[in-house]
C-alpha cells in the first residue's frame, strides 16, 4: 500500500483513540469531583499533568478551574490534542484515504466531528454536566471500532490502524497510571496511608477496565490495579495486550516469523514485549513506578519513530508529521 | 404540495407540456407527489440535505479549522427524459466523441485538417489546450478522450444542443451517482412505480475501460487515479470513485518516475503503475515539461507517457479540442471525419476572432453571453441580458484586446424544470451533462447530471455560481 496512505491511516485510528481516551479522562474525573467535593480547585490539574501539555495550559489559562480544564482539553481549537482537534485531524487523515476505509467509518466520523463542533459553540453546558457528551465520544468510538473491526478488509491498512490505535492507548494507560501513583501512590508499592480505593476505582474507570477487574482481580490494591492495566494478558486495554497486538500486526505487515526481525521497529518491539511479559509488578514496583512508566513511554516513542521511517517515508531526520494543519 | 398554479413561462419546461398538464413520462411522478401528505416533501428535502452534509459530500471553504462546509444542493424532483429523446441524444453524443477522438489523433499526428484548411491552423496553435510536447505520440490504442462530460441545453422548442465540450478533468459523475443513492432512500416509492434505467455501473465501466488501456503486454495492470490532494473541490469525487472501482488514489507526491517508467512508494517499497486516470490539469501534470514551480505533478510522467510505458486518461493535450474557439468548428469536425452530419446541434456561435462576427457581437452585447475560450466554471463570462452597461465596456474593451479568446453566443431561452423554493414549485433553468466513455467503443452513461440555477431568473448552473442538482430519470423504452 502507498506509504502516505499507511501514515495516514495511522495516524486517524491514533487521532480516534486519542480522543476517546480524553472524553474517558474528563468524565471519571468529573465523577471524582463530585464524590471528593472537599480536594478544591486542585481536582483538575492531573487531567493537565497526564496531556503533557501543562506549560502551554497554564500559558493560556492559568488556573486548573473546572472550566478552563474541560474547555482546554475537549474544544480548544488552538490545542492541537482537544478532542476537537483529534477529530477535526482523524477526519482530515480520513478524507485523504476516503477509498481506503469503510463508508460507515467516514459516515460515523463525520457525524461525530460535526457533533463536537456543535457542542463547541456551547462549552458551558459541557462544563457543567461533561456526562453526555464523554458518553457521546466514547459510544461513537467505540462503533468506529466495531466498523474497524467487522468491515474493513483486514489488510495492511487495517493492521496499521490497529497499531496506530493500540500505541496510542497503551501510551496513555501508562500516561494516566503515571500521574495518579503520583497523588495516590506516595511511598510506591506500600499499602500505606496513600492509598485510596475511589481514586483507585476512578483510574480503573478512566481506562474502562474497572468491570473487567472486578471480574479477574476482585478487591483493589495499587499492586494489582497497576499490574492489571500494565501486565493483564486477556485485557484489551493493557498495556502489554495492547503491544503484543501492535507486534501481531506489524509482522502481518512484514511476514516476519515471531522471533525474528526483518526492521529495526520489529525489533525494538519485540524486546519490549519480551520484558514486559516476563516482568513481575513487584520487579516494577521495585524499579519504581514511575521511572517504570517513563521507560515505557520512551520506548513506545522509539517503536513509533522507526514505523515512521520504515514503512510511512519519513526521513530519519524528520520529526513525526501527523497532518499538515 | 400540488403543482396548482405552477408558472411555465415562455419556456420549454421540463416536466410540463402545458400549464396542467404533465409529460407523457412525468405524469407518474407528478400523481406520485402531489399524493404525498402535506408537509411530506419538504421534510424528505431536509432528510436528504441532512443526509448529504452526514456523509460529508461537501465544498470546503477553507481556513484552518474555521472552515465552513456547504453541502452541493440538491433539489429532491428529479427531471425526466423520456426514452425517445435519450435516443437521439444517445447517437448525437457517440457521433461526437468519435470524431472529436479523430481531431485529436490527427492534431498531434498528420494534421490533415489543417492542411485541407478546414480548421485554420492559427487557432489550433493559439490554443490554450494545444499542446506541441504531444506532437507524434500514438495514444494507446489510438484513444486520447476516454471520459467525457458533454454540456446539454434546451432551447424554448425543446431541442437539445451542445453547449461545450469537456474533454480534459470533466467532473460531476459522483454527484450523478451519490444523488441516485439518495433518490432511493427519498422518494422510494416514486421510484418503484417509474421505470428508469440505472447508472450504478458506471465506476465498472470505468473500471473496464481503464484495464483496456493499459500498454501492451501488461496482462495484469495497476491503475490510479491521480489527484491534486485533499484541498481540490473535486476531491470528494476523486476518493469516491477511486473506491467504487478499487484503484489506487494518489496524490503527486506518491509517484516517481525511473527509466521512463512510473513507480508509486509503497511500505513494501516501489511498484510500478501501468495506467493513470488523472484528474489533475495538463499544465500542472509534469513540472518538467509544463509549469517547474507545480509541485502537484510528477517530474517526467509526459515522457513515460510519450515512452508508452504508462497509459494516461484523459490523454495530455485533449483540452485542445474543448477550447471554445474549436468548439465552433465541431460540426465542421463532423462532417470532415465521418461524413455525416452533425446530429446535436451546437448553439450558434460568434468568433470574435472573425472580423464580421466581433462587430456584430460588440454591436449586441446585450442579448449575448460571451465567454473566455479557455475558462470554465462560470467565470470569465458576461450575461448580456443581466448586464449593466460598465460591465459591457469592461468585456468590449477586452475583447478588442484580445479577439482570439472570446466567442458570443446569443442568450438561449434555456428549458427549466420545478424546483421546491420554499412552500411552493417554481421553475429554474437546467442543463445536462451526460457522461461518456471511449474505450474503442463509446458508451453514454443513460442520464447524466442535471445542473439547476437556484437563483430564480439565473441562466449560470454552475456549482460555484450557485447552482444545485436534480437527479436525471432516463426512462426505459
Amino acid at each position: 500500500m502507498l506509504s502516505r496512505v499507511a501514515n495516514a491511516v495511522y495516524w486517524m485510528s491514533r487521532y480516534l483513540e486519542r480522543a476517546g481516551n480524553l472524553a474517558r479522562f474528563v468524565e471519571v474525573n468529573w465523577h471524582l469531583t463530585l464524590d471528593l467535593p472537599g480536594e478544591g480547585a486542585d481536582a483538575w490539574r492531573p487531567l493537565i499533568l497526564a496531556s503533557g501539555d501543562q506549560n502551554l495550559f497554564e500559558e493560556r489559562y492559568g488556573d486548573c478551574d473546572a472550566a478552563s480544564v474541560i474547555t482546554f482539553l475537549c474544544f480548544d481549537q488552538d490545542y492541537p490534542n482537544s478532542i476537537a482537534s483529534c477529530l477535526w485531524a482523524a477526519r482530515e487523515n480520513a478524507r485523504a484515504i476516503r477509498e481506503v476505509i469503510p463508508y460507515e467509518m467516514w459516515e460515523h466520523l463525520n457525524v461525530t466531528y460535526h457533533m463536537v463542533r456543535d457542542a463547541a459553540k456551547r462549552p458551558l453546558d459541557t462544563v457543567e454536566n461533561p456526562f453526555d457528551f464523554c458518553q457521546e465520544i466514547k459510544r461513537r468510538d467505540f462503533v468506529l471500532g466495531g466498523v474497524a473491526e467487522d468491515v474493513m478488509l483486514h489488510d495492511e491498512a487495517w493492521h496499521f490502524a490497529r497499531m496506530g490505535r493500540l500505541l496510542e492507548r497503551c501510551d496513555k494507560t501508562s500516561r494516566i497510571l503515571d500521574v495518579n501513583c503520583h497523588r495516590m501512590l506516595p511511598d510506591e508499592g506500600e499499602h500505606g496511608p496513600g492509598f485510596d480505593s475511589i481514586h483507585w476505582s476512578a483510574l480503573l474507570r478512566a481506562t474502562s477496565a474497572l468491570d473487567a477487574f472486578r471480574r479477574c482481580r476482585g478487591r483493589i490494591s495499587p499492586a494489582k490495579v497497576a499490574e492489571f492495566l500494565l501486565l493483564e494478558h486477556e485485557f484489551p486495554r493493557s498495556v502489554l495486550h495492547g503491544l503484543v497486538h501492535v507486534q501481531d500486526s506489524l509482522q502481518a505487515v512484514t511476514g516476519s516469523r515471531r522471533g525474528f526481525f526483518s526492521h529495526e521497529s520489529e525489533r525494538l518491539l519485540g524486546q519490549l514485549c519480551a520484558d514486559l511479559s516476563y516482568l513481575t509488578i513487584q520487579e516494577i514496583f521495585d524499579q519504581g513506578l514511575h521511572r517504570f512508566t517513563d521507560r515505557l513511554q520512551t520506548r513506545m516513542n522509539a517503536v513509533d519513530s522507526h514505523l515512521g521511517r520504515e514503512f510511512f517515508g519519513y526521513l530519519p531526520e524528520e520529526p513525526q508529521t501527523q497532518v499538515e494543519q | 404540495m400540488k403543482f396548482t398554479g405552477y408558472d411555465l413561462g415562455p419556456f420549454h419546461d421540463e416536466m410540463f407540456a402545458a400549464p396542467g398538464t404533465p409529460r407523457d413520462g412525468a405524469r407518474l411522478l407528478l400523481e406520485k407527489i402531489e399524493s404525498l401528505p402535506p408537509g411530506e416533501l419538504l421534510r424528505r428535502q431536509q432528510k436528504a440535505e441532512q443526509t448529504l452534509y452526514d456523509l460529508g459530500i461537501t465544498f470546503t471553504v477553507y481556513g484552518h479549522q474555521e472552515g465552513t462546509e456547504k453541502i452541493f444542493p440538491f433539489d429532491v424532483l428529479p427531471r425526466v427524459v423520456e426514452a425517445q429523446d435519450w435516443d437521439k441524444l444517445e447517437v448525437g453524443l457517440k457521433q461526437r466523441i468519435y470524431a472529436l477522438n479523430l481531431f485529436l489523433v490527427d492534431i498531434y499526428g498528420e494534421q490533415r485538417i489543417l492542411k485541407d484548411r478546414v480548421v485554420p491552423r492559427e487557432i489550433i496553435e493559439t490554443a490554450e489546450g494545444y499542446l506541441p510536447a504531444c506532437l507524434g505520440v500514438k495514444a494507446p490504442h489510438g484513444i486520447w478522450c476516454h471520459i467525457t462530460g458533454t454540456d446539454l441545453v434546451r432551447d424554448e422548442h425543446g431541442v437539445f444542443h451542445v453547449l461545450e465540450d469537456n474533454l480534459r478533468c470533466p467532473s460531476g459523475v459522483s454527484y450523478v451517482l451519490a444523488n441516485r443513492q439518495l433518490m432511493k432512500r427519498t422518494l422510494p416509492e416514486v421510484f418503484a412505480a417509474s421505470r428508469v434505467r440505472p447508472v450504478d455501473d458506471y465506476p465498472a465501466r470505468l473500471l473496464d475501460l481503464l484495464l483496456r488501456m493499459a500498454p501492451e503486454g501488461v496482462t495484469r495492470p495497476t491503475v490510479a487515479l491521480l489527484t491534486p490532494g485533499i484541498y481540490n473541490s473535486a476531491y470528494y469525487e476523486h476518493s469516491f470513485l477511486a473506491l467504487q472501482t478499487g484503484i489506487e488514489l494518489v496524490q503527486g507526491q506518491d509517484l516517481v518516475v525511473r527509466d521512463r517508467r512510473v513507480f508509486m512508494r509503497t511500505t513494501k517499497g516501489l511498484k510500478q503503475v501501468d495506467v493513470i486516470y488523472r484528474r489533475l490539469n495538463d499544465d500542472f501534470l509534469d513540472p518538467l515539461a509544463f509549469r517547474p514551480e507545480s509541485l502537484l505533478g510528477v517530474p517526467g510522467i509526459m515522457d513515460a507517457w510519450r515512452a508508452g510505458n504508462v497509459s494516461l486518461a484523459n490523454a495530455p493535450g485533449t483540452g485542445v479540442a474543448d477550447d471554445k474557439v474549436v468548439y465552433a468548428f465541431v460540426p465542421e469536425i463532423i462532417r470532415y471525419y465521418l461524413g455525416e452530419e452533425p446530429f446535436i446541434p451546437n448553439v450558434p456561435t460568434f468568433l470574435c476572432w472573425r472580423d464580421r462576427d466581433r462587430a456584430h457581437v460588440l454591436e449586441n452585447l446585450e442579448t449575448m453571453v460571451v465567454k473566455a475560450a479557455n475558462e470554465s466554471g462560470g467565470y470569465g463570462m458576461l450575461v448580456g441580458p443581466a448586464s449593466d452597461a460598465a460591465q459591457r465596456e469592461e468585456f468590449a474593451r477586452r475583447i478588442q484586446a484580445n479577439p482570439r479568446n472570446y466567442i458570443a453566443q446569443p442568450a438561449l431561452m434555456l428549458s427549466r424544470a420545478p424546483v421546491i423554493a420554499g412552500d411552493r414549485f417554481e421553475g429554474r433553468h437546467v442543463d445536462l451533462r451526460p457522461y461518456i466513455l471511449h474505450g474503442g467503443d463509446v458508451q453514454v452513461i443513460p442520464g447524466g447530471l442535471t445542473r439547476v440555477a437556484l437563483k430564480r431568473g439565473s441562466l449560470v448552473v454552475n456549482s460555484s455560481q450557485g447552482g444545485g442538482s436534480k437527479d436525471t430519470w432516463v426512462l426505459k423504452h
